[in-house]
Protein backbone atom coordinates (compact mmCIF):
# COMPACT_ATOMS: atom_id res chain seq x y z
CA UNK A 1 0.00 0.00 0.00
CA UNK A 2 1.24 3.86 -0.41
CA UNK A 3 3.28 5.03 2.43
CA UNK A 4 2.51 8.28 3.63
CA UNK A 5 5.25 11.13 2.29
CA UNK A 6 7.67 13.82 4.54
CA UNK A 7 8.43 16.61 2.18
CA UNK A 8 10.83 19.14 3.90
CA UNK A 9 10.55 22.46 2.53
CA UNK A 10 13.22 24.67 1.38
CA UNK A 11 12.86 28.58 1.46
CA UNK A 12 15.64 29.96 -1.20
CA UNK A 13 16.82 33.84 -1.81
CA UNK A 14 18.81 34.01 -4.97
CA UNK A 15 19.96 31.21 -5.01
CA UNK A 16 20.75 30.62 -1.00
CA UNK A 17 18.91 28.79 1.54
CA UNK A 18 17.06 31.82 4.27
CA UNK A 19 18.02 30.13 6.74
CA UNK A 20 21.28 28.57 7.04
CA UNK A 21 20.71 24.48 7.60
CA UNK A 22 22.43 22.95 10.45
CA UNK A 23 24.55 20.14 8.27
CA UNK A 24 26.22 17.23 9.48
CA UNK A 25 28.73 18.30 12.88
CA UNK A 26 26.80 20.88 13.19
CA UNK A 27 28.22 23.19 9.87
CA UNK A 28 25.42 25.82 8.87
CA UNK A 29 25.40 25.67 5.28
CA UNK A 30 23.34 27.59 2.59
CA UNK A 31 23.47 25.97 -0.49
CA UNK A 32 20.00 24.96 -1.43
CA UNK A 33 21.32 21.68 -3.07
CA UNK A 34 23.50 20.49 -0.54
CA UNK A 35 20.76 20.18 1.70
CA UNK A 36 18.94 19.05 -1.43
CA UNK A 37 21.09 16.08 -1.17
CA UNK A 38 21.08 15.74 2.91
CA UNK A 39 17.35 15.31 2.90
CA UNK A 40 17.44 12.92 -0.17
CA UNK A 41 19.97 10.78 2.21
CA UNK A 42 18.23 10.78 4.95
CA UNK A 43 14.94 9.69 3.75
CA UNK A 44 13.30 12.19 2.23
CA UNK A 45 10.11 11.38 -0.18
CA UNK A 46 10.18 14.16 -1.79
CA UNK A 47 11.30 18.46 -1.64
CA UNK A 48 9.83 21.54 -2.29
CA UNK A 49 12.10 24.57 -2.83
CA UNK A 50 9.86 27.59 -2.22
CA UNK A 51 11.81 30.40 -4.17
CA UNK A 52 11.25 34.22 -2.69
CA UNK A 53 13.82 35.80 -4.95
CA UNK A 54 12.06 39.50 -6.17
CA UNK A 55 14.50 40.14 -8.58
CA UNK A 56 14.65 38.69 -12.30
CA UNK A 57 17.98 38.02 -12.12
CA UNK A 58 17.32 35.94 -9.23
CA UNK A 59 15.43 33.67 -11.06
CA UNK A 60 18.02 32.42 -14.00
CA UNK A 61 19.97 31.65 -10.58
CA UNK A 62 16.92 29.82 -9.26
CA UNK A 63 16.65 27.72 -12.86
CA UNK A 64 20.41 26.82 -12.00
CA UNK A 65 19.76 25.82 -8.66
CA UNK A 66 16.87 23.61 -10.14
CA UNK A 67 19.18 21.87 -12.73
CA UNK A 68 22.04 20.85 -9.93
CA UNK A 69 19.26 19.79 -7.84
CA UNK A 70 18.20 17.24 -10.44
CA UNK A 71 21.65 16.16 -11.20
CA UNK A 72 22.08 15.43 -7.49
CA UNK A 73 18.97 13.90 -6.49
CA UNK A 74 16.62 11.06 -8.05
CA UNK A 75 13.27 11.76 -6.13
CA UNK A 76 10.72 14.00 -6.88
CA UNK A 77 10.48 17.59 -6.21
CA UNK A 78 8.72 20.79 -7.02
CA UNK A 79 9.32 24.11 -7.01
CA UNK A 80 6.99 26.97 -6.23
CA UNK A 81 7.08 30.92 -5.64
CA UNK A 82 7.00 33.23 -8.46
CA UNK A 83 5.82 31.21 -11.20
CA UNK A 84 3.72 33.73 -12.81
CA UNK A 85 2.65 31.87 -16.52
CA UNK A 86 3.31 28.88 -18.47
CA UNK A 87 6.42 30.12 -19.60
CA UNK A 88 7.69 30.59 -15.97
CA UNK A 89 6.46 26.60 -15.66
CA UNK A 90 8.34 25.60 -18.89
CA UNK A 91 11.83 27.07 -17.52
CA UNK A 92 11.68 25.48 -14.17
CA UNK A 93 10.11 21.88 -15.13
CA UNK A 94 12.76 21.84 -18.39
CA UNK A 95 15.91 22.45 -15.43
CA UNK A 96 14.20 19.44 -13.99
CA UNK A 97 11.58 19.96 -11.41
CA UNK A 98 8.57 17.04 -11.25
CA UNK A 99 5.99 19.96 -10.55
CA UNK A 100 5.64 23.73 -10.04
CA UNK A 101 3.12 24.99 -7.25
CA UNK A 102 1.19 28.19 -8.02
CA UNK A 103 -0.25 29.89 -5.14
CA UNK A 104 -1.41 33.93 -5.78
CA UNK A 105 -1.09 33.49 -9.17
CA UNK A 106 -3.72 31.18 -9.21
CA UNK A 107 -6.04 32.85 -7.00
CA UNK A 108 -5.95 36.17 -9.53
CA UNK A 109 -5.77 33.88 -12.58
CA UNK A 110 -7.02 30.69 -12.35
CA UNK A 111 -6.89 29.50 -15.64
CA UNK A 112 -2.79 29.01 -15.20
CA UNK A 113 -4.10 25.67 -13.45
CA UNK A 114 -5.88 24.52 -16.50
CA UNK A 115 -2.88 25.82 -19.22
CA UNK A 116 -0.14 24.05 -16.85
CA UNK A 117 -2.13 21.29 -16.29
CA UNK A 118 -2.79 21.15 -20.35
CA UNK A 119 0.80 21.59 -20.98
CA UNK A 120 2.50 19.65 -18.64
CA UNK A 121 -0.35 17.29 -16.98
CA UNK A 122 -2.06 17.53 -14.32
CA UNK A 123 0.79 15.81 -12.16
CA UNK A 124 2.91 18.86 -12.41
CA UNK A 125 0.77 21.06 -11.43
CA UNK A 126 0.38 21.39 -7.43
CA UNK A 127 -1.59 24.42 -5.70
CA UNK A 128 -0.59 26.17 -3.10
CA UNK A 129 -3.52 27.57 -0.25
CA UNK A 130 -2.31 29.98 2.57
CA UNK A 131 -5.66 29.70 4.87
CA UNK A 132 -6.66 31.43 7.76
CA UNK A 133 -9.74 30.63 10.33
CA UNK A 134 -12.66 32.81 9.95
CA UNK A 135 -15.87 33.44 11.53
CA UNK A 136 -18.43 31.17 9.24
CA UNK A 137 -20.42 33.49 6.77
CA UNK A 138 -22.32 33.10 3.42
CA UNK A 139 -19.35 34.22 1.43
CA UNK A 140 -17.07 31.78 3.84
CA UNK A 141 -19.18 28.74 4.81
CA UNK A 142 -16.73 26.53 5.64
CA UNK A 143 -14.89 29.17 8.10
CA UNK A 144 -11.52 29.07 6.15
CA UNK A 145 -10.63 31.83 3.96
CA UNK A 146 -7.91 31.83 1.31
CA UNK A 147 -5.44 34.78 1.62
CA UNK A 148 -2.50 35.92 -0.03
CA UNK A 149 0.59 37.61 -0.33
CA UNK A 150 2.42 35.87 2.38
CA UNK A 151 -0.90 36.00 4.41
CA UNK A 152 -1.30 39.37 4.26
CA UNK A 153 -4.33 39.96 2.21
CA UNK A 154 -7.80 38.12 2.91
CA UNK A 155 -9.66 36.93 -0.60
CA UNK A 156 -13.50 36.68 0.13
CA UNK A 157 -12.63 33.02 -1.14
CA UNK A 158 -13.83 30.39 0.93
CA UNK A 159 -11.26 27.58 0.99
CA UNK A 160 -13.17 24.48 0.08
CA UNK A 161 -14.56 25.76 -2.78
CA UNK A 162 -11.21 26.71 -3.99
CA UNK A 163 -9.72 23.61 -3.05
CA UNK A 164 -12.55 21.44 -5.10
CA UNK A 165 -12.19 24.51 -7.91
CA UNK A 166 -9.01 24.23 -8.34
CA UNK A 167 -9.28 19.96 -8.74
CA UNK A 168 -11.82 20.87 -11.66
CA UNK A 169 -9.47 23.29 -13.00
CA UNK A 170 -6.61 20.49 -13.53
CA UNK A 171 -4.68 20.92 -10.16
CA UNK A 172 -3.02 17.69 -9.05
CA UNK A 173 -2.42 18.03 -6.41
CA UNK A 174 -3.02 20.65 -3.05
CA UNK A 175 -0.34 21.82 -0.93
CA UNK A 176 -2.30 23.37 2.20
CA UNK A 177 -0.56 25.79 4.29
CA UNK A 178 -2.55 27.04 7.36
CA UNK A 179 -1.37 30.74 7.95
CA UNK A 180 -2.52 30.22 11.95
CA UNK A 181 -0.48 27.21 12.40
CA UNK A 182 3.07 28.11 10.74
CA UNK A 183 5.46 29.01 12.65
CA UNK A 184 3.82 28.07 15.78
CA UNK A 185 5.69 24.49 15.86
CA UNK A 186 2.78 23.41 17.50
CA UNK A 187 0.70 21.62 15.43
CA UNK A 188 -0.88 21.23 11.83
CA UNK A 189 -4.50 22.58 11.36
CA UNK A 190 -6.33 19.00 11.61
CA UNK A 191 -9.82 20.44 11.13
CA UNK A 192 -9.03 21.96 8.26
CA UNK A 193 -6.70 19.28 6.83
CA UNK A 194 -9.06 16.61 7.69
CA UNK A 195 -11.99 18.66 5.59
CA UNK A 196 -9.98 19.85 2.34
CA UNK A 197 -8.76 16.40 1.93
CA UNK A 198 -12.22 14.54 2.32
CA UNK A 199 -13.51 16.92 0.18
CA UNK A 200 -10.96 16.38 -2.89
CA UNK A 201 -10.12 13.18 -4.59
CA UNK A 202 -6.31 14.61 -5.44
CA UNK A 203 -3.92 14.36 -2.76
CA UNK A 204 -2.83 16.77 -0.12
CA UNK A 205 0.04 17.74 1.41
CA UNK A 206 -0.57 19.50 5.21
CA UNK A 207 1.58 22.37 5.78
CA UNK A 208 2.52 24.60 8.96
CA UNK A 209 2.42 23.79 12.34
CA UNK A 210 5.00 20.54 12.42
CA UNK A 211 7.33 20.80 15.48
CA UNK A 212 6.90 17.45 16.90
CA UNK A 213 6.79 13.68 15.34
CA UNK A 214 3.59 13.70 16.65
CA UNK A 215 2.56 16.04 14.89
CA UNK A 216 2.84 14.33 11.79
CA UNK A 217 1.71 11.02 13.04
CA UNK A 218 -1.65 13.30 13.99
CA UNK A 219 -2.58 14.54 10.72
CA UNK A 220 -1.75 11.67 9.02
CA UNK A 221 -4.44 10.20 10.34
CA UNK A 222 -6.87 12.35 11.93
CA UNK A 223 -6.07 14.89 9.81
CA UNK A 224 -5.98 12.58 6.54
CA UNK A 225 -3.30 14.02 4.91
CA UNK A 226 -1.49 12.34 1.98
CA UNK A 227 1.76 14.01 2.83
CA UNK A 228 3.79 16.64 5.33
CA UNK A 229 5.48 19.08 5.04
CA UNK A 230 8.43 19.95 7.43
CA UNK A 231 10.69 22.78 8.00
CA UNK A 232 12.19 23.93 11.16
CA UNK A 233 12.29 20.41 12.92
CA UNK A 234 14.80 18.98 10.94
CA UNK A 235 16.11 22.63 9.73
CA UNK A 236 17.71 22.53 12.80
CA UNK A 237 18.36 19.29 13.13
CA UNK A 238 16.38 18.72 16.12
CA UNK A 239 14.85 15.57 14.20
CA UNK A 240 16.23 13.35 11.41
CA UNK A 241 14.06 12.14 8.30
CA UNK A 242 14.76 8.61 9.25
CA UNK A 243 13.71 9.47 13.18
CA UNK A 244 10.53 11.01 12.17
CA UNK A 245 10.06 8.10 9.59
CA UNK A 246 10.72 5.33 12.76
CA UNK A 247 8.66 6.89 14.74
CA UNK A 248 5.44 6.91 12.06
CA UNK A 249 6.61 3.30 11.18
CA UNK A 250 6.17 2.57 15.04
CA UNK A 251 2.98 4.01 15.48
CA UNK A 252 1.96 1.82 11.98
CA UNK A 253 1.85 4.77 10.08
CA UNK A 254 3.33 3.37 6.83
CA UNK A 255 6.02 5.73 5.43
CA UNK A 256 8.61 4.58 3.12
CA UNK A 257 11.97 3.41 4.70
CA UNK A 258 15.58 3.67 3.38
CA UNK A 259 16.74 1.04 1.51
CA UNK B 1 24.74 2.92 -26.19
CA UNK B 2 21.66 3.14 -24.49
CA UNK B 3 18.66 5.34 -26.82
CA UNK B 4 16.26 7.18 -25.00
CA UNK B 5 13.13 7.64 -27.11
CA UNK B 6 12.12 11.19 -27.84
CA UNK B 7 8.59 11.52 -29.12
CA UNK B 8 7.87 14.99 -27.26
CA UNK B 9 5.74 12.87 -24.54
CA UNK B 10 6.68 15.18 -21.59
CA UNK B 11 9.88 15.82 -19.54
CA UNK B 12 12.80 12.76 -20.93
CA UNK B 13 15.76 14.55 -19.13
CA UNK B 14 14.91 13.39 -15.58
CA UNK B 15 15.63 9.78 -16.93
CA UNK B 16 18.89 11.28 -18.66
CA UNK B 17 20.13 12.91 -15.34
CA UNK B 18 19.81 9.09 -13.62
CA UNK B 19 21.67 8.04 -16.36
CA UNK B 20 24.61 10.43 -16.24
CA UNK B 21 24.29 9.68 -12.84
CA UNK B 22 25.29 5.65 -13.08
CA UNK B 23 28.04 6.76 -15.90
CA UNK B 24 25.96 5.67 -18.60
CA UNK B 25 26.66 7.03 -22.11
CA UNK B 26 22.94 7.95 -23.81
CA UNK B 27 21.22 9.47 -26.93
CA UNK B 28 17.88 11.23 -27.07
CA UNK B 29 16.47 10.83 -30.30
CA UNK B 30 13.42 10.21 -32.38
CA UNK B 31 16.17 9.05 -35.45
CA UNK B 32 15.32 5.07 -36.36
CA UNK B 33 18.73 5.24 -37.62
CA UNK B 34 20.42 6.49 -34.57
CA UNK B 35 17.98 3.67 -32.38
CA UNK B 36 19.10 1.14 -34.42
CA UNK B 37 22.18 2.05 -33.43
CA UNK B 38 21.63 1.68 -30.19
CA UNK B 39 22.63 -1.23 -27.84
CA UNK B 40 19.54 -0.77 -25.37
CA UNK B 41 16.71 1.68 -25.82
CA UNK B 42 14.51 3.48 -23.43
CA UNK B 43 10.69 4.35 -23.49
CA UNK B 44 9.74 6.68 -21.16
CA UNK B 45 6.86 8.94 -20.82
CA UNK B 46 4.54 11.27 -19.01
CA UNK B 47 0.96 12.80 -20.65
CA UNK B 48 -1.70 11.04 -21.86
CA UNK B 49 -2.18 8.28 -23.99
CA UNK B 50 -4.29 9.69 -26.55
CA UNK B 51 -0.93 12.43 -28.31
CA UNK B 52 1.74 10.18 -27.14
CA UNK B 53 0.27 7.49 -29.62
CA UNK B 54 0.09 10.45 -32.63
CA UNK B 55 3.21 11.35 -31.93
CA UNK B 56 4.57 8.10 -32.14
CA UNK B 57 2.87 7.18 -35.15
CA UNK B 58 3.52 10.83 -37.08
CA UNK B 59 7.09 9.57 -36.77
CA UNK B 60 6.69 6.01 -37.57
CA UNK B 61 8.21 4.69 -34.15
CA UNK B 62 5.31 2.62 -33.09
CA UNK B 63 6.07 0.66 -35.94
CA UNK B 64 9.82 0.72 -35.11
CA UNK B 65 9.10 -0.34 -31.57
CA UNK B 66 7.57 -3.35 -32.97
CA UNK B 67 10.30 -4.23 -34.64
CA UNK B 68 12.71 -3.36 -31.75
CA UNK B 69 10.81 -5.80 -29.83
CA UNK B 70 11.29 -9.10 -32.63
CA UNK B 71 14.79 -8.12 -33.19
CA UNK B 72 15.38 -9.35 -29.43
CA UNK B 73 17.06 -5.66 -28.15
CA UNK B 74 16.82 -4.84 -24.89
CA UNK B 75 13.78 -2.34 -24.11
CA UNK B 76 12.58 -0.45 -20.90
CA UNK B 77 8.76 0.81 -21.10
CA UNK B 78 8.36 3.50 -18.11
CA UNK B 79 4.82 4.91 -17.07
CA UNK B 80 2.95 6.28 -20.18
CA UNK B 81 5.62 3.98 -22.25
CA UNK B 82 4.56 1.12 -20.37
CA UNK B 83 0.85 1.64 -20.41
CA UNK B 84 1.44 2.32 -23.98
CA UNK B 85 3.17 -0.79 -24.87
CA UNK B 86 -0.14 -2.84 -24.74
CA UNK B 87 -3.01 -2.95 -27.26
CA UNK B 88 -5.39 -0.30 -26.15
CA UNK B 89 -5.82 2.82 -23.27
CA UNK B 90 -9.23 3.55 -21.88
CA UNK B 91 -7.30 7.34 -21.92
CA UNK B 92 -8.58 8.64 -24.73
CA UNK B 93 -9.85 6.02 -25.96
CA UNK B 94 -6.44 5.45 -27.49
CA UNK B 95 -5.50 2.24 -30.05
CA UNK B 96 -2.10 1.90 -28.82
CA UNK B 97 0.49 -0.23 -30.02
CA UNK B 98 0.61 -3.55 -29.08
CA UNK B 99 3.22 -5.15 -28.10
CA UNK B 100 2.28 -7.17 -25.10
CA UNK B 101 -1.78 -8.59 -25.44
CA UNK B 102 -4.05 -6.44 -22.66
CA UNK B 103 -5.39 -2.88 -22.05
CA UNK B 104 -4.43 -0.05 -19.92
CA UNK B 105 -7.37 0.89 -17.35
CA UNK B 106 -8.79 3.79 -15.29
CA UNK B 107 -8.51 3.36 -11.51
CA UNK B 108 -12.03 3.04 -10.32
CA UNK B 109 -13.41 5.90 -8.46
CA UNK B 110 -13.98 5.75 -4.22
CA UNK B 111 -10.84 3.49 -3.81
CA UNK B 112 -10.58 2.63 -0.61
CA UNK B 113 -8.31 0.49 1.88
CA UNK B 114 -8.98 -0.16 5.67
CA UNK B 115 -11.69 3.06 5.49
CA UNK B 116 -9.70 5.72 4.05
CA UNK B 117 -10.79 7.13 0.97
CA UNK B 118 -7.46 7.07 -1.98
CA UNK B 119 -6.76 9.62 -4.20
CA UNK B 120 -6.25 9.81 -7.63
CA UNK B 121 -3.77 10.01 -9.06
CA UNK B 122 -1.67 7.32 -7.13
CA UNK B 123 0.99 9.18 -6.78
CA UNK B 124 3.63 8.37 -4.58
CA UNK B 125 6.07 5.48 -2.80
CA UNK B 126 4.81 2.08 -3.14
CA UNK B 127 6.27 -1.70 -3.12
CA UNK B 128 5.92 -4.09 -5.46
CA UNK B 129 5.14 -7.81 -4.84
CA UNK B 130 7.73 -9.58 -7.81
CA UNK B 131 6.35 -13.04 -9.12
CA UNK B 132 9.38 -14.14 -9.96
CA UNK B 133 13.30 -13.32 -10.50
CA UNK B 134 14.42 -11.05 -13.28
CA UNK B 135 17.76 -9.48 -14.21
CA UNK B 136 16.61 -6.37 -14.51
CA UNK B 137 15.50 -6.49 -11.03
CA UNK B 138 18.15 -8.45 -9.10
CA UNK B 139 19.73 -6.87 -5.92
CA UNK B 140 16.34 -4.98 -5.67
CA UNK B 141 15.32 -5.83 -1.84
CA UNK B 142 11.61 -6.81 -1.11
CA UNK B 143 11.18 -3.76 1.53
CA UNK B 144 12.39 -0.78 -1.69
CA UNK B 145 9.38 1.38 -2.64
CA UNK B 146 9.18 3.44 -5.92
CA UNK B 147 7.83 6.70 -7.09
CA UNK B 148 4.19 6.15 -9.22
CA UNK B 149 2.54 8.87 -10.36
CA UNK B 150 -1.03 7.68 -12.41
CA UNK B 151 -4.13 7.22 -12.90
CA UNK B 152 -4.54 4.62 -15.75
CA UNK B 153 -2.62 0.96 -14.80
CA UNK B 154 -1.39 -1.63 -17.35
CA UNK B 155 -3.81 -4.78 -17.65
CA UNK B 156 -1.71 -7.15 -19.62
CA UNK B 157 -4.56 -10.40 -20.55
CA UNK B 158 -1.62 -12.95 -19.99
CA UNK B 159 -0.71 -13.85 -16.14
CA UNK B 160 2.69 -14.98 -17.25
CA UNK B 161 3.72 -11.56 -18.31
CA UNK B 162 3.18 -10.11 -14.89
CA UNK B 163 6.38 -9.96 -13.22
CA UNK B 164 5.24 -7.23 -10.26
CA UNK B 165 2.10 -6.42 -8.70
CA UNK B 166 1.32 -3.31 -6.40
CA UNK B 167 -1.60 -2.64 -4.10
CA UNK B 168 -3.43 0.61 -4.51
CA UNK B 169 -7.31 -0.17 -3.01
CA UNK B 170 -7.23 -3.06 -6.34
CA UNK B 171 -3.74 -4.78 -7.16
CA UNK B 172 -2.55 -4.15 -10.27
CA UNK B 173 0.04 -4.97 -12.82
CA UNK B 174 3.10 -2.72 -11.88
CA UNK B 175 5.82 -4.64 -13.77
CA UNK B 176 5.61 -7.17 -16.95
CA UNK B 177 8.22 -8.73 -18.47
CA UNK B 178 8.18 -10.60 -21.67
CA UNK B 179 11.38 -11.69 -23.42
CA UNK B 180 13.49 -8.66 -24.20
CA UNK B 181 11.48 -6.54 -23.01
CA UNK B 182 10.87 -5.06 -19.43
CA UNK B 183 8.12 -2.01 -18.51
CA UNK B 184 7.38 -0.34 -15.42
CA UNK B 185 4.51 1.72 -14.23
CA UNK B 186 6.81 3.96 -11.46
CA UNK B 187 9.74 6.03 -12.40
CA UNK B 188 13.15 4.27 -11.69
CA UNK B 189 14.66 7.67 -12.32
CA UNK B 190 12.57 9.27 -9.34
CA UNK B 191 12.87 6.48 -6.91
CA UNK B 192 16.18 6.80 -5.46
CA UNK B 193 18.59 4.33 -4.97
CA UNK B 194 16.68 1.07 -6.07
CA UNK B 195 15.74 3.01 -9.05
CA UNK B 196 19.40 3.56 -10.10
CA UNK B 197 19.50 0.11 -9.32
CA UNK B 198 17.14 -0.97 -11.78
CA UNK B 199 18.67 1.05 -14.40
CA UNK B 200 22.15 -0.28 -13.68
CA UNK B 201 20.99 -3.72 -14.42
CA UNK B 202 18.76 -2.70 -17.71
CA UNK B 203 22.18 -0.72 -19.19
CA UNK B 204 23.70 -4.59 -17.95
CA UNK B 205 21.09 -6.78 -19.42
CA UNK B 206 21.39 -8.87 -22.87
CA UNK B 207 17.56 -8.47 -23.23
CA UNK B 208 17.14 -12.55 -22.05
CA UNK B 209 14.18 -13.02 -19.44
CA UNK B 210 16.62 -15.60 -17.36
Amino acid sequence: MISKRIIPCLDVRDGKLTKGIKFKGNVDIGDPVEAAREYYEQGADEIVFYDITASSDGRDIMIDVVDRVAKTIFIPFSVGGGIRNLEDMRRVIMAGAEKVSVNSTAVTNPEIITQGAQAFGSQCIVLGMDVKKVEISAVIPSGYEIVIHGGRKFTGIDALWWAREAEKLGAGEICLNSIDADGTQEGYELNLTAMISQNVHIPVIASGGAGLPEHLAEVLTTGKADAALIASMVHYRTYTISQIKQYLQDREIKTRMLW
Amino acid sequence: MIAIIDYKAGNLTSVARALQNIGQDFIITDDTKKLDAASHVIFPGVGAAGEAMANLQQKKLDDWLKQCFLEGKPLMGICLGTQIILEYSEENQTRCIGLVAGSTKRFPDNLSTSGQNLKIPHMGWNSVEFQRQHPVFQDIPASAEFYFVHSYYPAPSRESVVLGVTDYGIEFCSVLAVKNLVAMQFHPEKSGNPGLQILRNFCAWRGNDI
